[in-house]
């Protein structure tokens, strides 16, 4: 069986040969500087939950490089289609700290992106952004627009006939479409093992004749070369891909949730050695000069640029009441406009 | 006896009907180890082994299809859905299997299956987390849908959707499952599906509800006992099949009906009760029947969830005008 896709293992050696991109200094600079950017924002987001100033969250913390990988390889005009754990490639795409706050926090002006106006809110109900994937690339494919359409889910979402449903139809329409499974090992209490028997969760590609791989997603630069290759294929009307990106999830599922009860720290603990920001951090120290200096002004800035869209988050005052219809259609139908003035009062 | 709030009560009917039936098997996500995310059957798996408490891969549309499939065969499933909100797969095989396989089959198979769910908002969930859709299952011919309101209530309605030999949705209303506690008997007794309760009597106004919206409309009855207007207060319990008499026998005696539910307005089921009452009680009503319902609205995230739900505010003030009515 093949070895997964990876450049740089967890002690940051290169392995392989590193695609042209992974040469550039800054480029990589850039990945880890969006990943630690992303890892303060998790570390900020599960801190206000637990003051009571933020809703339920899913952290991120250790899966930085799927995300941050995936989104680096795509163009302004493809479209993300997230799950709800993937806010480093949220960040990357342009989705400010402040709308990923207020999505958080319960507020849908948080979905109201002014950056990436087509991609996705993040996608709740476990898988069901696969098929739309496939109507994004249909859309894509039909206009011409030479855009790809990107979806990111967990192991547990290729449980779903949504998964497969969308996949099989990606293969026979040729869409121009990238799945992304970020397999974390995890989906709640249920381990990656009762998930499938499918000894690769990309294996699932088989049966739809798309090819499937298997990657290291702690690995920034095997997520982005394989997500390049895909979009290219995507791109020259070949059709979709799966990728099945390895990591593991560091924390609790959300901050509603206690792993302790059922998984051990025995387990969890080795994986900290092989998250994603040390083993690039050692090769941006060995190959490109990355000093002390640049880890701390790095951090800094990040911790600064967080809390201030912290503030301007708890700062902004919740909707009026009448906000629950405004957009609930074009044009409100009167029957409706009359509870909303309900609303108001009450 | 001991005080247990609602989900203890939930989890003490499942050990019973697992202890009593061999038959009873539960599977559904993270219902194992993890003793689900409302911990509704923690202790369980350790208690009554994994062949009988399993956890699934994530997919509704297996755990209600399984449950169909296993019915059939003389297992008992008793299946959850994590929340509501994900339950929309499961309504293909709820609807087109489930509810109707005894019709098909002039009564050669059956399916004698529960699937239990958290609804409701109120508790600050993200989205998805929190809608209350029962009426979309109530529509659907063939299925019974039952809404316990209190601890006692939870533990008599689950063990008697666990022995129907039908179909039972058994929607939990999640905001009451840690609200309050009360003495609950582990007997194994079950209450009769199909009647609504009355929690309070009272001759001047009628208020139908159920799940966690009792606890609002309790609150306003107590207010309008305060004006020394006696409300008497009916949990539906069962919004399929629903006790018609029992809500026309209290509206004979009051004369006015204020239904109230946490659902939207528009083909709500306090539709079907007001349609009811103007069928068959025209004469003794005293003032039209009116709604308090959620808004026809997608439900809001939580910074704007409480402007959603009904509030005492606005069941009195309907309130008010029925009796000013008349
Ligand atoms: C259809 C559906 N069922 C159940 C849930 C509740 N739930 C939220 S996340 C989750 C597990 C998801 O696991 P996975 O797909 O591996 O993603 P991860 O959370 O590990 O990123 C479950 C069961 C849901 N959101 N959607
Ligand atoms: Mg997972």
């Amino acid at each position: 069986m093949a070895e997964p896709l990876v450049f740089l293992n967890a002690a940051g050696a290169c392995v392989r040969d590193l695609p042209d991109f992974a040469r550039d200094g800054q480029t990589l600079k850039a990945l880890y500087a969006a990943m630690v950017r992303t890892r303060r924002f998790d570390a900020k987001a599960v801190a206000l939950q637990r003051t009571g100033r933020l809703g339920t969250y899913a952290s991120s913390i250790g899966q930085e490089a799927i995300s941050v990988g995936v989104a680096s390889a795509m163009r302004a005009e493809d479209v993300f289609l997230p799950s709800f754990r993937e806010h480093g490639g949220q960040l990357w795409r342009g989705v400010t700290l402040e709308e990923l706050f207020l999505y958080w926090g319960g507020d849908e002006r948080g979905n109201d992106f002014g950056g990436p106006r087509q991609d996705f809110p993040v996608c709740i109900p476990v898988a069901s952004q696969y098929p739309h994937a496939a109507g994004v690339a249909l859309a894509m494919q039909q206009k011409g627009s030479g855009g790809v359409a990107v979806a990111i889910g967990g192991d547990g979402s290729t449980s779903k006939g949504d998964f497969y449903e969308a996949l099989n139809i990606v293969g026979i329409w040729q869409l121009p479409a990238v799945f992304v499974i970020n397999n974390n090992a995890w989906a709640i209490s249920v381990p990656r093992s009762q998930q499938s028997q499918a000894q690769k969760l990309s294996d699932k590609a088989i049966g739809t004749g798309l090819p499937g791989e298997q990657i290291d997603g702690n690995d920034v630069i095997a997520v982005r070369a394989a997500t390049e290759r895909a979009l290219e294929r995507a791109r020259a009307g070949e059709g979709g891909t799966l990728i099945e990106c390895l990591s593991y999830r560091l924390g609790d599922h959300t901050t509603a949730d206690d792993a302790s009860r059922y998984r051990d720290e025995e387990e969890v603990s080795p994986h900290w050695k092989e998250e994603p920001l040390i083993r690039l951090r050692a090769h941006l120290v060995e190959a490109h000069g990355w000093g002390k200096k640049d880890e701390e002004a790095l951090l800094r800035a990040c911790a600064e640029e967080v809390d201030a869209a912290a503030e301007t988050y708890l700062a902004t005052e919740p909707e009026p009441a009448r906000a629950m219809f405004d957009h609930l259609y074009a044009d409100l139908p009167p029957d409706i406009a009359a509870q909303a003035e309900e609303a108001r009062d009450d | 006896m001991t005080d247990l709030n609602m989900i203890e009560a939930i989890r003490m009917a499942l050990s019973r009907a697992l202890e009593e039936d061999p038959d009873v098997v539960l599977f559904g996500e993270d219902i194992g180890i993890d003793g689900g995310v409302f911990r509704a059957t923690d202790g369980l798996i350790q208690r009554y082994g994994s062949a009988r408490v399993r956890d699934t891969p994530l997919s509704e549309t297996v755990i209600a299809g399984m449950a169909v499939g296993a019915a059939t065969q003389g297992l008992k499933p008793v299946a959850e859905i994590q929340f509501m909100g994900f339950l929309y797969s499961a309504i293909d095989q709820l609807a087109n299997h489930a509810a109707r396989l005894r019709n098909r089959t002039r009564g050669r198979l059956s399916c004698p299956m529960v699937l239990r769910a958290p609804f409701g908002g109120g508790i600050g969930a993200p989205e998805h987390h929190s809608e209350s859709m029962e009426a979309m299952l109530a529509h659907i011919p063939g299925l019974r849908v039952v809404v316990p309101s209190t601890p006692a209530r939870a533990y008599g309605l689950l063990l008697a959707a666990i022995q129907d030999p039908d179909p039972v949705v058994f929607l939990e209303p999640k905001r009451l499952y840690r609200a309050t506690s009360e003495p609950v008997v582990d007997d194994g007794a079950a209450l009769p599906i199909g009647d609504a309760a009355r929690l309070r009597e009272g001759g001047d106004l009628t208020l139908v509800s159920w799940g966690a919206m009792l606890k609002e409309t309790h609150a306003a009855a107590e207010a309008l006992a305060g004006e020394g207007i006696e409300a008497e207060v009916i949990d539906l319990s069962s919004l399929k099949p629903i006790d018609r008499r029992t809500i026309r026998a209290s509206v004979e005696k009051t004369g006015r009906c204020l239904i109230v539910h946490e659902a939207p307005l528009t083909a709500g089921l306090g539709a079907e009760i007001a349609a009811d009452l103007a069928e068959h009680c025209l004469t003794s009503l005293l003032a039209p029947v009116r709604r308090v319902t959620g808004y026809d609205t997608v439900m809001p995230y939580l910074r704007l969830e409480d402007r959603y739900m009904p509030s005492v505010g606005r069941i009195l003030r309907a309130a008010h005008d029925m009796m000013e009515f008349a």
